[in-house]
């Protein structure tokens, strides 16, 4: 028997039952996809078709189109991977360390959240992707393929062949733990499914599912260990992305508080994301019940903590260029405050550093306007980190008679809308189709930590009453 | 009677009523077939008499698999097929190996338990699914006791049930 106190706010409110818990989360699988839904896939469908177009006209004519020079190689394409990559590290923040955790509000924000980081993962492969200008050829650039050229094998001492290896492993165990979860709540759809196509597309999601103990059992040891091994996985694949930087004799990248660094920044901006994305959701679903005010306080506590240690990396790493004394670094943190780029590291201090410490006001961390303002505002932050990172430490390097600056061209901005397209056409498809709540999870613990229970237990309204005494 | 065949199924709405059920019911000396719920309830299996799983054996074992497979792969392409000097070092330098390595040995340990899981639960696309009750995946734990495994008569059963706490106690035949 789970036993839970009833002075915690309760993680599931409006008197729900079990049946209520399957009624809701159903209700949109089951029903016509509404105006709001429709409205928000055209007008995604649009994005991702104005985005293909630039992502055609990428391949035709080759990366030139971007704005990249001699000096600057890299910009908004590695800008845009490592900020997709940090976006989907809020998935299996959720998923993997919150239940090692024992966290349970993680229940009913973990399948969208895993569902983001997915798209999240897949919309990061399209940059060094793309980069590659010949996309079809990637597979035998990337992987160590038998090839004509000896075999000449890929360099296994390079971090960009260790992000390949760390991408697509987080890619697949993050599909699998997404999907293991989901076999359940499938077979709730194909039980209640009342038309011939439902039943049988449901039916074969569900791989069989009917409910037994012994499956059960080992279905909890399965995500225990998947929750054991995703989570070194998840502080590897952006420690991996930092390498990129880190290993490099860039001024401004040679620096060993990248990893660390790296994934704070990763879940803070995940969590942002993952706020934008469930406020909406909520909204529109009616899962008000489900994603309660109380989850959306500890989401933004989650915000406070990695923006402060987002905010101390900042101010070390000005501190260790200083203290280092070594003059092309000291250049490179002077040039990204007082450069010819001031204005993103200004938006970066503002958006990452200053804004989410105003969720220190209880107010603004239980407001729902001031949550989702504030996860926008957080994920420019963020954009604008990797672009001061990558940007400013390359324009100006060693050799100042090589200086210049980088201006985006349409295409940068083209290929950058695609993936927007491509997000939000996947998310809402998913919201539509899939169960955007666990209903396995959220209904074991309806009996523990309800309004329900505490009403039955302690007496109509006894939570207020003991928060009172207190 | 045939085994398989013939079932009564208790229907309980609680599932720390369900746990109770379960030890009083094995303690009349009745064999349960199986218990179906929505959600996993903790403590269950235990009741149950059920082994703890093998399962993490597996993940560490196929974990294993990837290490190796991942070190052996390494050092053949740039150790022995390959060699080649990259920024100075040995042909084998072991440090710039361990991200991969790392990955491989998740990569493995997580697919192999899976597919283990798939295999002996036998979950796989388009398999029929043998429902002892339409509500088990909605809101009710159900308890099968098949009839030909237990020598007592299905009065008494019943009556074990009831007494156990189930809401229901309704009879399944298979075809």
């Amino acid at each position: 028997m789970q036993v839970e106190s009833s002075l915690r706010e309760p993680l599931v409110t409006g008197g729900k039952t079990v049946h209520d818990v399957t009624a809701d989360i159903c209700r949109q699988v089951e029903g016509k996809p509404t105006k709001s839904w429709m409205l928000g896939m055209a007008l995604s469908l649009g994005v991702l078709s104005v985005g293909a177009y630039a992502v055609f006209m990428l391949l035709w004519e080759g990366i030139g189109v971007w704005g990249l020079n001699k000096t600057v190689g890299w910009a908004w394409d590695i800008t845009n991977f490592v900020w997709w990559v940090g976006i989907g590290h809020a998935g299996t923040l959720i998923s993997a360390i919150l239940l090692l955790f024992r966290q349970r509000w993680r229940m009913s924000i973990n399948r969208a959240a895993e569902a983001m980081t997915i798209f999240a993962v897949i919309c990061a492969a399209c940059f060094p992707g793309l980069h590659m200008g010949r996309l079809w050829l990637g597979f035998y650039w990337a992987l160590p393929l038998p090839n004509t050229f000896g075999s000449l094998w890929v360099n296994f001492n390079s971090p960009l062949l260790w992000d390949v290896f760390a991408i697509s492993t987080y890619f697949t165990v993050s599909l699998v733990f997404w999907y293991i979860g989901l076999i359940p709540d499938f077979a709730t759809i194909r039980d209640r499914a009342t038309n011939k196509i439902s039943k049988a597309v449901y039916g074969a999601l569900s791989f069989g599912w009917d409910g037994a103990a012994k499956t059960w059992m080992r279905y909890e040891a399965v995500a225990l260990i998947l929750a054991g091994l995703a989570t070194p996985l998840v502080l590897s694949v952006h420690t991996i992305v930092s390498f990129d930087f880190a290993t490099s004799v860039i001024p401004g990248w040679h620096t060993t508080i990248f990893p660390p660094y790296f994934v704070a920044g990763a879940i803070f901006s995940g969590f942002a994301m993952v706020l934008t994305l469930m406020l909406v959701t909520r909204k529109l679903f009616k899962l008000e019940d489900y994603i309660t005010i109380y989850h959306i306080e500890l989401m933004n506590i989650v915000i406070i903590i990695t923006g402060s240690i987002v905010g101390v990396a900042y101010i070390t790493e000005l501190f260790i260029a200083w203290y280092s004394g070594v003059p092309g670094e000291q250049y490179a943190f002077f040039n990204r405050a007082l450069g010819p780029y001031w204005w993103s590291y200004a938006a970066m201090m503002t958006c990452n550093v200053i804004s989410p410490q105003l969720f220190w006001f209880k107010k603004i961390r239980t407001s729902i306007v001031s949550t989702f303002v504030l996860s926008i505002v957080v994920n420019i932050g963020m954009w604008f980190e990797r672009f001061v990172i990558i940007v400013t430490s390359l324009h100006r390097d060693y050799l100042p008679s090589s200086w210049a600056m980088f201006y985006p061209t349409k295409y940068d901005l083209g290929v950058y809308i695609f993936t927007f397209g491509l997000f939000f056409t996947l998310f809402l498809l998913f919201a539509k189709f899939f169960p955007v709540i666990n209903m396995a999870e959220v209904k074991s613990i309806v009996k523990a930590t309800s309004e329900k229970k505490n009403d039955k237990v302690y007496g109509l309204g006894s939570r207020e009453k003991a928060m009172e005494v207190k | 009677m045939e085994s398989d065949k013939h079932y009564v199924l208790g229907v309980f709405n609680d599932e720390d009523v369900l746990l109770k059920a379960v030890s009083t019911v094995r303690q009349s000396g009745i064999n349960i077939h199986e218990v179906y719920s929505p959600f996993p309830v903790h403590g269950l299996d235990e009741a149950l008499g059920y082994r703890r799983t093998r399962l993490p054996i597996v993940a560490f074992m196929f974990g294993l698999l990837g290490t190796s497979l991942a070190l052996t792969m390494q050092f053949s392409m740039l150790g022995l097929d390959w060699p080649m000097v990259i920024g100075g070092k040995d042909f084998v330098s072991i440090p710039p190996f361990i991200p991969v390595t790392f990955e491989l040995t998740v990569l493995l340990a997580a697919l192999g338990m899976v597919a283990t899981f798939m295999v002996i639960s036998d979950l796989k696309p388009y398999k029929e699914p043998r429902l002892f009750d339409i509500r088990i995946t909605d809101d009710k734990h159900v308890m099968a006791i098949d009839l030909a495994k237990n020598p007592m008569a299905k009065q008494q059963i019943t009556e074990v049930l009831s007494s156990a706490g189930a809401e229901e106690v309704n009879d399944k035949d298979f075809e």
